[in-house]
């Protein structure tokens, strides 16, 4: 992108201001069209930026934002001196890091699966199905899963009936949760997640495997000689991108699967910095905290992003976001 | 390689329905095994959504005692019957909302969306690097919730109104950012010799662009309208009146009041009797309600949303 971008310098600076507003005029149709969008933006992005400040403030709401008085790191005292904030960070980039490598990995091998079908009709057959999942939400989700682990739900209703063991009590045991919300994670992802290593794979020349066929290459010898170190780069890029968005947990995922409304007991495991925040601004009513942790994840998360993007613009400047 | 394996791998090319390519076949015992892996595969993935189903077709007592159902073991319409003869307003007024929201969120958006990305793909427009910056930063950093509830509740106050649930969603970055790809792809002398014979610029986007980019425009309009038909966190952050409900905020609800139900610690529980609480089998059919629409009429689009998919990772 960035080459396209400076394909057609500016030209306001080497003409001087009588040439900008003519081409304002000129182009004022453009200026137009592209109002809706930048109004949205402002007001729903660019001023709660500006907001970020009440980190550092205690808010009170008779006297608004502006003239709330300064308390300093207070905020940010309070909460990087309480357990809390250990155990936020470790779940929000513990579980990142879990998701990315185990969703990027069963996407890979059901794409190298999928590429193996031969027919059109059964392909898409298989794919419609592993993409239904994406269609739901969070929210539908959580009722999902409810129904496979409460205590009537159908994991209980088996065990019992094959094992007779007692129903395991899943939404009081936190130790259960990493792997389920694991399994979820992969189960609503991978139709998603596969058809872009599939298009990938699509893209690799048939030659290569013609040519190998002809030199007496096994099936195996194919998929790992030829189709993994292809299509490598692509998946290098996807993982090294997400490492830019360690710092943000998928909120709804967190707070609708363990049911953290009213469920305490799955904190340990479950509760990361999205929920955390939602949690001390709507539940506790805190904002203070919350607005310190806001802007603990705000910082972190731009000095990654900046972060992956160096790394990867010195790997291959094409991915490079910007 | 023999005389034999050239014939059939021949064949196989010349048989009808097969991906054409280069790579050899499967043996016909790794063909089972791949179609048996990816069967049941399938079926892990349909068993969360039938469960869902069959429960809330089956009685209440067959749920308490033999566990949730895959398959229904002992039919029963009660759910849907207390579901029509004690919520149905509630039901109905979800879907208005829902579909109001959806319908207006959906058509601001992509027109939104579709006219920035016409101003982006357009070479000569002369703010073009500064408006890529200033909407791909939305993309890098924002200010996160905090500062996002406070703005939108005490300074604009919109909590509680329709517009709360449609505006903050209406720009999606990347989804210009698709867009402007795909309109690049229009040829730039259309709109020149447009604009000689005297067409304004919104004269160019309705009757040249608009037609040119609709695949494109079907794609993206789909991402957005399952956004909206999906989205619950706006209206779970800023809808407090009871009376007004999207579908997704109706499950919210009813998700809180079962558990207030089985709190211990809670106060309000001996508030509550116990013929509120809405039985298993009732809670699972407005699942199906509420999630049932999207999941047949998405499907049959399905081929967009790979598309879509494709030229955002290929080109983005």
């Amino acid at each position: 992108m960035s080459e396209s971008l400076n394909e057609y310098p500016p030209l306001v600076a080497k003409r001087g201001r009588g040439m900008l507003r003519r081409r304002f005029r000129m182009q004022s149709e453009l200026h137009i069209m592209a109002l809706p969008v930048v109004l949205i933006l402002i007001l729903y992005n660019y001023i709660p930026m500006f907001g970020l400040v009440i980190a550092f403030k205690r808010l009170q709401v008779n006297l608004g934002i502006l003239r709330s008085p300064w308390v300093g790191f207070q905020n940010f005292r309070f909460f990087f001196s309480s357990p809390d904030a250990w155990r936020v960070t470790r779940n929000t980039v513990g579980m990142n890091f879990l998701f990315i490598f185990t969703t990027n990995f069963s996407a890979l091998i059901l794409a190298l699966a999928m590429n193996e079908v031969r027919r059109r009709g059964i392909l898409k057959f298989y794919q419609t199905i592993y993409f239904l999942p994406y269609f739901l939400s969070w929210v539908v989700v959580g009722f999902m899963l409810y129904g496979m682990l409460n205590r009537f739900g159908l994991v209980n209703a088996f065990l019992t009936r094959t094992f007779g063991i007692e129903p395991i009590r899943f939404y009081d045991t936190p130790g259960y949760w990493p792997v389920i919300l694991l399994l979820v994670r992969i189960w609503k992802g991978i139709g998603y997640a596969s058809v872009v290593y599939y298009a990938g794979l699509m893209a690799i020349d048939p030659g290569f495997y013609e040519a190998a066929r002809i030199d007496g290459a096994t099936k195996f010898q194919e998929i790992t000689k030829i189709s993994i170190p292809l299509i490598s780069p692509i998946i290098a890029m996807l993982i090294i991108l997400a490492f830019g968005h360690v710092f943000r947990g998928d909120f709804g995922m967190f707070w609708h699967l363990p049911r953290l409304d009213r469920n305490g007991i799955l904190k340990p495991t479950v509760d990361i910095i999205d929920t955390y925040v939602y949690n001390s601004l709507r539940i506790i009513g805190d904002i203070g905290i919350a607005s310190a942790v806001n802007f603990y994840q705000a910082f972190v998360g731009l000095v990654l992003v900046l972060t992956v993007n160096r790394i990867t613009r010195g790997i291959s400047a094409e991915h490079a976001l910007y | 390689m023999s005389a034999d394996a050239v014939t059939r791998i021949k064949a196989k090319r010349t048989s009808s329905g097969r991906v054409a390519g280069g790579k050899q076949g499967l043996s016909r015992g790794s063909t089972i095994g791949l179609h048996v892996g990816l069967t049941i595969l399938a079926i892990l993935c349909l068993i969360p959504m039938l469960v869902v189903i069959s429960t809330s077709f089956s009685s209440e007592s067959d749920v308490k005692e033999n566990g949730y159902p895959i398959i229904v073991r002992d039919f029963s319409l009660d759910a849907y019957e207390q579901l029509i003869g004690r919520s149905s307003r509630t039901i109905i007024d979800a879907y208005v909302d829902t579909v109001m929201v959806s319908g207006v969120g959906t058509f601001l958006s992509l027109f939104a969306c579709s006219m920035a990305a016409y101003v982006l793909a357009r070479r000569n427009f002369f703010l073009r690097t500064h408006l890529t910056f200033f909407i791909f930063f939305t993309m890098l950093f924002n200010g996160g919730l905090v500062p996002t509830y406070i703005v939108i509740t005490q300074i604009y106050s919109l909590q509680d109104t329709f517009w709360v649930l449609v505006l903050p969603l209406v720009v999606v970055p990347w989804y210009i950012l698709i867009l402007r790809t795909f309109m690049q792809g229009i040829s730039y002398e259309l709109i020149e010799s447009a604009k000689i014979d005297g067409a304004s610029e919104f004269r160019i986007f309705g009757t040249i662009i608009l037609p040119l980019a609709k695949p494109g425009l079907a794609c993206i309009g789909l991402f957005i309208l399952l956004r909206y038909w999906n989205s619950w966190f706006e209206a779970m952050l800023y809808i407090n009146r009871s009376d007004w409900q999207t579908l997704q905020l109706m499950l919210i609800r009813m998700q809180q009041r079962v558990e207030a139900m089985f709190d211990e610690n809670s106060l309000i529980q001996t508030n509550l009797r116990i013929v509120d609480i809405p039985s298993e089998t009732l809670r699972m059919a407005m699942v199906v309600v509420a999630a049932g629409p999207m999941l047949i009429v998405f499907p049959f689009f399905q081929k967009y949303f790979v598309r879509g998919l494709t030229i955002g990772s290929v080109k983005g």
